[in-house]
C-alpha cells in the first residue's frame, strides 16, 4: 500500500481562488443543462403532459432500478448551433433489473422528437459505446422522423442507425425498443430492426406511410390504427412482442424483458468492498487553476479519485513532467497516466509507450488525465528526435487494446490532445471539467503565429504591415480560438461525452470502469513499427 | 411421583408449563393439531404427539386422543393448561383411570362448579353472595339489562347482553349456538347486568390435606366483549374501599371449602364501586392471569399445581402480596374494525427489557429498571408468548398472541414500564391491539383506579384504537422506509453499488417511492408518497425543507427533523416494511411502482385461435360472467380448447352456436367488463 500525501490546503487563498472559479464555471454549465432538462419548454411539455404522456426523463427514470445511478452521455449536445441544447434526445447509462443497459429517449417536446444532424451524432455515440461495452440497448421511441429542413445532413448518414441496431443484435448485444408514439417512416425500422418491441396501446403508431401516403401511391384508404396500430402490429403484423396497456406497462414490460436477458458480462469484476479516497472529493474544486499557465499536481486529483488514495508510481524519478502508476477505481484495476508539467518530452513520451505497453501486458485498462500543452518544440528536441518519441506515444496510445477513459482537467493542447487519447484516439469514454481547454494550440499562440506568418508575408513582399489590423486580428483570432476551445463548445459538437463536476470524477470513473468490464479486457502485443 | 407431563393444550400456555416442568426438572410432552405443527410449543417439548385434524373438536377438545398420547408418549400427568377440556370433568376422571395424574382439582369440585347456575346455589347456600338467577323464559322488562351466559362457559363466549326484550330470542340463540361450539353445551340463564360492573377473583390454591391459600385478589376489568385484556393485583377497587379485600378473601375461601377444592382454582366476583361483590363463577383450573399474582407474590403457581396434585402439602399460608402487577393481552385482532381476528405472518416480536419468560422474575431485579428504585425486589417485564418470530398466526384458535406482565412497586410505575415496553416491542406483521392497550395502560382515568367493564365503551375506541403513530410520524416513517430500501439496494446490488445512492450528473426528479398504511372500518388506508434524492450536499426531500440525513443503513436510518435527531429501525419483508421509531410503530407496504401485472387483462373480442367447430357453448348474450369462466369449446384438430372470460363481466355479444364452422380470427365472444367501459380493466 503507497498512499499519496496530499499537500493541498484547502484554507488556502489559491485553493479558495480556484475553487470559486471553478464553482464559477460549474453554474454556467448547470444554467447550459438545464435547458436540455427543460426541453421544448413549458408550453410543449405542458401538451406532452396533458396527452398523459411522460416525459423523455420521467420515463428514463421508471425504467431505472430506484434508487439505481445514471450517467447522462453528451446532454449538452447542439450547444452553440441552432438546435435546441440536448440534440432533442436523451442517452445515458443506467441499470435496469440488475443489468447496466444504454438507454435512449427521444424528447417528443423538442420539435415532437424529430431528428436533427446533432440528434443523430450523439445517437451514434451512443451505439458505439454500447457495442464497445456491450450494454443492451433500450430505446424510448417516439419521434416525428427527421427534422426535414436538414434532410441533407441526416438521410445518408442516419442509415447507420438501423444497421447499427442489427449489428449490435448481432455482435449478441440485445436491442429493446419500446415505442411511446410515432415511429413512422424510416422510424419504423427502429423497432423493426430491434430484438425486443413493445407498443402501447392506442399509442404506437409504426408504419411505412401514413394514409395519406398510400392514398398517393395506391389509391388505398386506410387509417392509422390499421396501417400501424399497436393492437395491429401485435395480433396483425407480428412486429410488436408485447403490446402494452399504457407508459407505465410498457415500461414494465421493458424491465421484465432485461430481467429475462439473462446478461453476464463478460469483463472481471470489481475488488470487494474498495476503500474511499483518503481525502475528499470535494477539493477536486480547488485543484485546478483558473489560469492554466499555472502547473498542478495531478496526484492531488489522484489522491481523491483512487480506492484509498493508494498509488504505485512507475518511473517516478524519469520523465518527470508526466505521472504514470498504478491503481485501484471503484474495485477496478488501472493505469494512470497524468501530466505533471503541461509539456511532454522525450522522456515523457518512452515512459508512456512503455506504460502503455506494460498496461496491455497485463490487460489493465488506462485513464488519461488531461493537462498538456503538447510535446516540446524547439531545435533541441527537435534534434534529439521529440517527433520519433512522440510518435512512440501516439503510436502505442493508437494500438493498445486495452480500455481507455480520458478525463479532460485542464490543457489538452496540440499533439499531446493526441498522445493522451483524445477523442480520435478512441477512447471508451471522455469527459471534461469546466476548467479544461483542447485546441491545436493556445488562443495567444495561435494569433500569435498567424501574426508572425503574416508580418513575415509583408515582409517578403515588401508591404508595410498594418499594426493595429495586426493587434486587432490577434485579438479577435485569440477570441475565437478561446471561445471554441472551450468544453461547452466541445460537448456541443460532441467531441466529449459530457462535461463533468470534478467532484464527480471518481463517482464517473467508477460507472464507466463497471460498464468498461461489460467487455472483456484485454491487452494486445502488437503495435505499429516503433521509430527507434 | 411425576416424571413427564403431557401438556393437553397448545401455544402460550403449553409453553408457560413446559418452562415450570423444565425447571423441575420433568420431562415434558406437547400435543398438537395440524395447524399448529410449526408451533413454538411443539419444538419446546421434548416429546409431541400429532392430533390429526386441525379443529379444535377434532383435536384439542378430544379427550380420548388426549388421553392416549398421554399414554403412548409415556407421561404419567397431564396438565390441561386453560379452555378446551381443563374444566372437563369427564376429560379429569378419563386421565385418572389411565392411571395418570390430573394436575387439577378433583372432578366433582370440577362437576360442582362447572354448572354456573348449580354453583351459585351452592355458593349462596355456604353464604357467599350470589346475584339473582334468571330464567330466560320468565324475564320481564323490569330484568334489564340483562346477561345471558353459557352454563358450561368461561372466557366471554357464549355470553350476551340483552337490553330490549326484543334482542332477546336472538341473543339467547347466538350465546346457545357459541356455547355449543365452544363447550359442547348449549344450556344457558340469565342474571342481572352491572353496565359498569367491576371484575374481581381471588387466586386459591389448595392442597389435600386441607390447607386453603387465598392469594389475593386481582382486578380484570378492562373488557372487550366481555374478554379480559388488561388485568392486574392488586385491585384497585379493592385497595380502595376499606375492608373489601378481606370479605372478598372470606367469600372465596369459603367457596372452595364448600366444594372440597384442591390444587388452583379462581373464585371470580363482579362488583359494585361501592364494594358490593356476588359471587359469578369459579373457574377450576389456572388462569390466563396467574402470572399477576405470581408477580406479586414470587410463587410459580404451576410449580405448586404440579406439587399439590403429586400429594405433597402447602406451608401453612401463602407469602405476602408486594406492589404492583399488570397483565396485558396481546391480540391478534383489529379493534377499530370490530375486534376483527387477524391472520398472517408475525415477521417479528420482540418486547424490549423482559426480564422472564413463563417465570417468576428473577428475585433481584437489575437495578437499572423501573427508575432505578425498585430494589430488591420481582422488578420488571415478564412476557409469556405463544409466538416467536415467523410465526404463521391463523384465526382457527384463540387470536391471543402472547401477555406481556410488569411489575413495579407501585401501580402508576407498573403501568409507565409496561406502556413504554409494548410502545417499543417490535410487533411486525399483524395488525393488533397494541395501540390500544398502550393508550388504555396511559389513560387518566385508567391511572386513577378507574376502571370498569364499561372502560372502553365509555372512553371510545375512536380515541383508544387510534394508532400511536400520527399521520406526521407515519409520512416521516415512509420517508426512512423509502431510505433505508436504497441503502438495501446498494448493499445488494449486482453493479454499481459503490456508487451513491440514486447518482445523477443530471438531476431532474426525485426518487419517487409510495408507501400505504393499511386503514380500518373506522379510517381509510393512507398513501405516502415519498420524494427524495440524496445530493452531494445532502438529502433533499421533496416537499420539505426540515428534513437533514444523518445516516441512512438497510436497517436503520436516522434523520434530524427541524433539529430532533430521530433513529428510525426499518425492518423490510415481502410486501411489507415496518418502521419503529420515538414516532410510533408504523407498518407500511410499499406500493410497487407498476401496476400489477396479473390485474391487467386485454379485453374486447374474443377470436378464434384457429379454424374449428363450436362445440358448445356454455354462457348466453347477457350473462354474467367471472373471469377464466369458460364460454364456449372450440373444437380444432381434435382437441377441445376452452375459450374463457378474461375478465369479470357480461356476455354482450355471442354470434357463433354450437356446430358452427368458424375461421381463425373470428369473433367468438365480446365480454363487457363490469364497471369500468375502458378497453383495460385494473384488477385490485
Amino acid at each position: 500500500m503507497t498512499v499519496l500525501r496530499s499537500a493541498l490546503d484547502d484554507n488556502s487563498a489559491t485553493y479558495a481562488a480556484n475553487a470559486e472559479a471553478m464553482l464559477a464555471k460549474l453554474a454556467e454549465i448547470t444554467a447550459e443543462q438545464a435547458k436540455a432538462i427543460a426541453g421544448g419548454g413549458p408550453k410543449y411539455t405542458e401538451r406532452h403532459r396533458s396527452r398523459g404522456k411522460l416525459l423523455a426523463r420521467e420515463r428514463i427514470e421508471l425504467l431505472l432500478d430506484p434508487d439505481s445511478p445514471f450517467l447522462e452521455l453528451s446532454p449538452l449536445a447542439a450547444w452553440g448551433t441552432e438546435f435546441a441544447v440536448g440534440g432533442s434526445v436523451v442517452t445515458g447509462i443506467g441499470v435496469v433489473e440488475g443489468t447496466e443497459c444504454l438507454i435512449s429517449a427521444n424528447d417528443p417536446t423538442v420539435r415532437g422528437g424529430t431528428s436533427n444532424p446533432w440528434t443523430v451524432r450523439k445517437s451514434f455515440r451512443a451505439h458505439d459505446i454500447a457495442l464497445a461495452n456491450r450494454l443492451p440497448v433500450i430505446s424510448l421511441v417516439e419521434s416525428g422522423g427527421a427534422d426535414l429542413p436538414t434532410q441533407k445532413e441526416i438521410f445518408i448518414p442516419g442509415g447507420r442507425t438501423f444497421r447499427d441496431l442489427t449489428r449490435l443484435s448481432a455482435a449478441g448485444i440485445p436491442t429493446i425498443a419500446i415505442v411511446f408514439g410515432n415511429s413512422t417512416a424510416g422510424g419504423a425500422y427502429l423497432p423493426g430492426m430491434s430484438d425486443h418491441v413493445v407498443m402501447i396501446s392506442e399509442r404506437s403508431k409504426v408504419f411505412l406511410g401514413g394514409p395519406p401516403l398510400v392514398k398517393m401511391a395506391t389509391g388505398e384508404e386506410s387509417d392509422d390504427e390499421s396501417l400501424g396500430g399497436a393492437q395491429m402490429h401485435a395480433r396483425t403484423s407480428g412486429l410488436a412482442d408485447y403490446l402494452a396497456a399504457d407508459e407505465q406497462d410498457a415500461i414494465r414490460i421493458g424491465r421484465r424483458i432485461v430481467a429475462r436477458l439473462n446478461w453476464r458480462k463478460q469483463g472481471p469484476g470489481p475488488a470487494a468492498a474498495p476503500a474511499p479516497p483518503r481525502y475528499d472529493e470535494e477539493q477536486l474544486l480547488g485543484i485546478v487553476p483558473p489560469d492554466l499557465r499555472i502547473p498542478f499536481d495531478p496526484r492531488e486529483v489522484i489522491a481523491r479519485v483512487a480506492d484509498g488514495s493508494d498509488f504505485d508510481e512507475f518511473k517516478p524519478a524519469y520523465g518527470v513532467s508526466l505521472v504514470t502508476g498504478w491503481a485501484n477505481v471503484h474495485g477496478y484495476p488501472v493505469g494512470i497516466l497524468a501530466n505533471a508539467q503541461g509539456v511532454l518530452f522525450s522522456a515523457e513520451s518512452q515512459k508512456a509507450a512503455q506504460f502503455i505497453q506494460l498496461a496491455n501486458q497485463v490487460d489493465t485498462p488506462l485513464i488519461f488525465l488531461h493537462n498538456t500543452t503538447g510535446y516540446m518544440v524547439g531545435s533541441q528536441y527537435e534534434q534529439a528526435g521529440i517527433i520519433k518519441h512522440g510518435a512512440m506515444m501516439i503510436n502505442a496510445v493508437s494500438n493498445s487494446a486495452v480500455p481507455h477513459i480520458s478525463i479532460l482537467m485542464g490543457a489538452s493542447y496540440g499533439a499531446g490532445h493526441y498522445g493522451m487519447c483524445g477523442r480520435a484516439y478512441d477512447p471508451r469514454f471522455l469527459f471534461a471539467w469546466p476548467s479544461a481547454k483542447s485546441a491545436v494550440m493556445g488562443p495567444a499562440q495561435l494569433a500569435g503565429v498567424l501574426s508572425i506568418v503574416s508580418r513575415a508575408a509583408a515582409q517578403a513582399a515588401g508591404r508595410p504591415f498594418d499594426e493595429d489590423a495586426d493587434a486587432a486580428m490577434k485579438e479577435m483570432v485569440a477570441a475565437q480560438i478561446e471561445a471554441e476551445s472551450l468544453p461547452m463548445f466541445l460537448s456541443g459538437r460532441i467531441y466529449d461525452d459530457g462535461i463533468i463536476d470534478p467532484r464527480d470524477t471518481r463517482t464517473v470513473l467508477g460507472l464507466c470502469l463497471s460498464v468498461i468490464h461489460g467487455a472483456p479486457v484485454r491487452g494486445t502485443s502488437g503495435y505499429g513499427v516503433f521509430r527507434m | 411421583m411425576i416424571t413427564r407431563v403431557l401438556v393437553a393444550n397448545r401455544g402460550e400456555i403449553a409453553r408457560r408449563v413446559f418452562r415450570t416442568c423444565r425447571d423441575l426438572g420433568l420431562s415434558t410432552v406437547a400435543v398438537y393439531s395440524d395447524a399448529d405443527r410449526r408451533s413454538p410449543h411443539v419444538a419446546e417439548a421434548d416429546l409431541a404427539v400429532r392430533l390429526a385434524g386441525e379443529a379444535a373438536a377434532d383435536t384439542y377438545l378430544r379427550a380420548d386422543l388426549l388421553v392416549d398420547a398421554a399414554l403412548r408418549s409415556g407421561a404419567d400427568a397431564v396438565h390441561p393448561g386453560y379452555g378446551f377440556l381443563s374444566e372437563n370433568a369427564a376429560f379429569a376422571r378419563a386421565v385418572q383411570q389411565a392411571g395418570l395424574t390430573w394436575v387439577g382439582p378433583p372432578p366433582a369440585a370440577i362437576e360442582a362448579m362447572a354448572s354456573k347456575i348449580e354453583s351459585k346455589r351452592l355458593m349462596a347456600a355456604a353464604g357467599v353472595p350470589v346475584l339473582p338467577e334468571l330464567s330466560p323464559d320468565a324475564l320481564t322488562e323490569a330484568d334489564l339489562p340483562v346477561l345471558i351466559k353459557a352454563s358450561a362457559g368461561g372466557g366471554g363466549r357464549g355470553m350476551r347482553v340483552v337490553r330490549t326484550m326484543a334482542e332477546l330470542p336472538a341473543g339467547l340463540a347466538a350465546a346457545r349456538s357459541e356455547a355449543v361450539a365452544a363447550f359442547g353445551d348449549g344450556a344457558v340463564f340469565c342474571e342481572p347486568y352491572l353496565e359498569a360492573g367491576r371484575h374481581l377473583e381471588v387466586q386459591i390454591l389448595a392442597d389435600a390435606a386441607g390447607t386453603v391459600w387465598t392469594i389475593g385478589e386481582r382486578e380484570c376489568s378492562i373488557q372487550r366483549r366481555h374478554q379480559k385484556i388488561i388485568e392486574e393485583a392488586p385491585s384497585p377497587l379493592a385497595q380502595r374501599v376499606t375492608g373489601m379485600r378481606e370479605r372478598l378473601l372470606d367469600a372465596a375461601r369459603a367457596a372452595a371449602c364448600a366444594v372440597g377444592y384442591i390444587n388452583a382454582g379462581t373464585a371470580e366476583f363482579l362488583a359494585d364501586d361501592a364494594g358490593q361483590f356476588y359471587f359469578l363463577e369459579m373457574n377450576t383450573r389456572l388462569q390466563v392471569e396467574h402470572p399477576v399474582t405470581e408477580c406479586t407474590t414470587g410463587l410459580d403457581l404451576v410449580a405448586l399445581q404440579l406439587q399439590v396434585a403429586a400429594g405433597q402439602r402447602l406451608p401453612a399460608t401463602p407469602p405476602d402480596v408486594t406492589g404492583h402487577a399488570i397483565e396485558v393481552r396481546l391480540y391478534a385482532e383489529d379493534p377499530a374494525s370490530g375486534w376483527q381476528p387477524q391472520s398472517g405472518t408475525l415477521h417479528r416480536f420482540e418486547v424490549p427489557g423482559v426480564l422472564a419468560e413463563f417465570a417468576v422474575l428473577p428475585k433481584f431485579g437489575p437495578p437499572q429498571v423501573g427508575r432505578g428504585q425498585c430494589g430488591p425486589a420481582l422488578c420488571g417485564l415478564r412476557l409469556d408468548s405463544g409466538v416467536t418470530d415467523g410465526s404463521e398466526v391463523g384465526t382457527r384458535y384463540d387470536p391471543m398472541l402472547a401477555k406481556v406482565i410488569c411489575w413495579a412497586p407501585d401501580r402508576d410505575q407498573a403501568a409507565a414500564m409496561l406502556a413504554g415496553a409494548l410502545a417499543r416491542a417490535r410487533v411486525h406483521g399483524l395488525t393488533t391491539n397494541r395501540d390500544l392497550l398502550v393508550r388504555v395502560l396511559r389513560h387518566p382515568a385508567f391511572l386513577a383506579g378507574q376502571t370498569d367493564t364499561a372502560f372502553l365503551d365509555r372512553h371510545g375506541l375512536d380515541g383508544l384504537a387510534a394508532p400511536l403513530t400520527d399521520e406526521h410520524g407515519a409520512e416521516v416513517s415512509a420517508l426512512a422506509a423509502a431510505l433505508a430500501d436504497a441503502a438495501g439496494r446498494q448493499v445488494r446490488a449486482g453493479v454499481l453499488g459503490g456508487l451513491p445512492s440514486g447518482w445523477r450528473n443530471m438531476p431532474s426528479a426525485f426518487q419517487r417511492k409510495e408507501y400505504v398504511r393499511a386503514g380500518s372500518q373506522g379510517r381509510k388506508a393512507s398513501r405516502y408518497q415519498v420524494g427524495y434524492r440524496v445530493e452531494r450536499g445532502g438529502l433533499v426531500v421533496d416537499g420539505r425543507d426540515d428534513v437533514r440525513l444523518v445516516s441512512m443503513a438497510p436497517e436503520e436510518v436516522v434523520l434530524d427533523i427541524a433539529g430532533l435527531i430521530y433513529r428510525f429501525e426499518v425492518a423490510a419483508y415481502p410486501g411489507l416494511t415496518c418502521v419503529d421509531s420515538a414516532l410510533g410503530p408504523a407498518q407500511l407496504q410499499p406500493a410497487g411502482r407498476f401496476a400489477d401485472a396479473a390485474g391487467q387483462a386485454v379485453t374486447g373480442s374474443l377470436l378464434a385461435p384457429m379454424p374449428g367447430v363450436v362445440a358448445r357453448t356454455g354462457v348466453a348474450v347477457g350473462d354474467e360472467v367471472a373471469a377464466g369462466q369458460p364460454l364456449l369449446w372450440l373444437e380444432a384438430m381434435k382437441m377441445e380448447h376452452v375459450i374463457s372470460a378474461p375478465v369479470a363481466g357480461i356476455v354482450a355479444e355471442l354470434p357463433v352456436s354450437a356446430g358452427q364452422q368458424v375461421e381463425v380470427g373470428a369473433v367468438l365472444a365480446v365480454v363487457k367488463p363490469q364497471e369500468d367501459s375502458s378497453e383495460f380493466e385494473q384488477a385490485q
